[in-house]
């Protein structure tokens, strides 16, 4: 009896490993940053290079910074989604404009939109290092309290935003509100 | 030059070639050798999330030579390896090491190979033990003669 239940364990074990490993994404390397507190920045505008972002004032209220450069082809498919969002107003988008061109910046800002609240320039990806990005785009999703909540790394989609992003920021508000 | 001895010459050029020809961080770091070592040890056990199959030492991806930069600045900081090491962890998470640490996620991992050779001794043993009783049964069986096994 055991001679037949023990080969079949195995291979159905091993079939079930095989299975879920077909659906995986190799590339897919989970954050380490999640729930923990986003690295500080302050780094020039790209609008205006006198004037600089920091994360320091972003604190107190959810919001998303995502990384993306005009050499980056998921950067500009994500673009017109990432206008839409801006436009719904859940949360600011801060960008991270990474190893970059400024002029080449701007002008695709000009041509195709601009979603975000402030754009930070990057130029010797010295803050993508700090944030853990090795492939542009990345969105992160950062809490009041400065925490990384979420990371999504290829292009933005409404299906990922509705399904990842709305339900972590209301929970923000929620806790938030709950709080006071 | 007879044929073996430009065989062996050839064998020697392909295998002794390929090393400075496939180098991509050409540049020297650091002129004192014994920080270039380090320099050089610690970028081939990195991965490069980029390109996922090279180290930070063999990729021309530009975060690659951003990493590299970071690697050195910091060794030219006084770093240990183990804070650059730190520094990536915090970052990238235990993909970016080539030498995996054992931490109790991957414990299992760790475990296996012992886990199954345990298994595997357990197995044998069993088998001889069973082998050595039927053996036992047999030459019982044959002291006893042909004429026990009849009835």
């Amino acid at each position: 009896m055991w001679k037949f239940i023990v080969p079949f364990a195995v291979f159905t074990l091993l079939g079930a490993f095989l299975f879920i490993g077909l659906y995986r994404d190799p590339s897919y390397v989970p954050s380490p940053l999640i729930g923990k507190p986003a690295p500080e920045f302050t780094l020039p505008s790209l609008q205006d290079p006198a004037f600089p972002i920091a994360t320091k004032d972003l604190a107190g209220k959810p919001w998303v910074l995502n990384v993306w450069g005009t050499w980056c082809g998921g950067c500009r498919q994500e673009h017109e989604t990432l206008v839409a969002i801006a436009k719904q107003g859940a949360v600011p988008l801060i960008g991270l404009n990474w190893k970059d061109d400024d002029a080449a910046a701007q002008d695709w800002l000009r041509q195709l939109g601009n979603p975000y609240a402030a754009v930070a320039t990057d130029h010797e990806g010295r803050t993508a290092i700090d944030w853990g990005v090795y492939g542009a785009p990345e969105t992160f999703l950062i809490g009041p309290d400065g925490t990384v909540l979420y990371k999504h790394i290829a292009p933005m989609t409404f299906e990922v935003w509705n399904k990842e992003f709305l339900p972590r920021i209301e929970a923000t508000r929620a806790g938030q509100g709950a709080k006071s | 030059m007879n044929t073996w001895s430009i065989r062996a010459v050839l064998v020697a050029l392909t295998v002794f070639s390929t090393g400075d020809a496939l180098a991509v961080d050409t540049q020297r770091a650091f002129d004192d050798p014994q920080l270039q070592a380090r320099y050089e040890g610690i970028t081939r056990e990195l991965r490069c999330l980029v390109c996922q199959n090279e180290t930070i030492a063999d990729s021309n991806a530009t975060l690659a030579v951003d990493l590299r930069r970071e690697v050195s600045e910091m060794i030219a900081a006084g770093k240990s390896d183990d804070e650059i090491r730190d520094f990536m962890l915090a970052r990238y998470g235990d993909f970016v090491l080539y030498k995996p640490r054992m931490t109790g996620k991957n414990f299992l991992l760790w475990a296996a190979p012992v886990l199954f050779l345990l298994i595997g001794v357990l197995a044998a043993l069993r088998f001889i033990k069973r082998r050595a009783a039927e053996a036992g049964i047999a030459t019982e069986t044959d002291t006893a003669g042909p004429e026990a096994g009849k009835s």
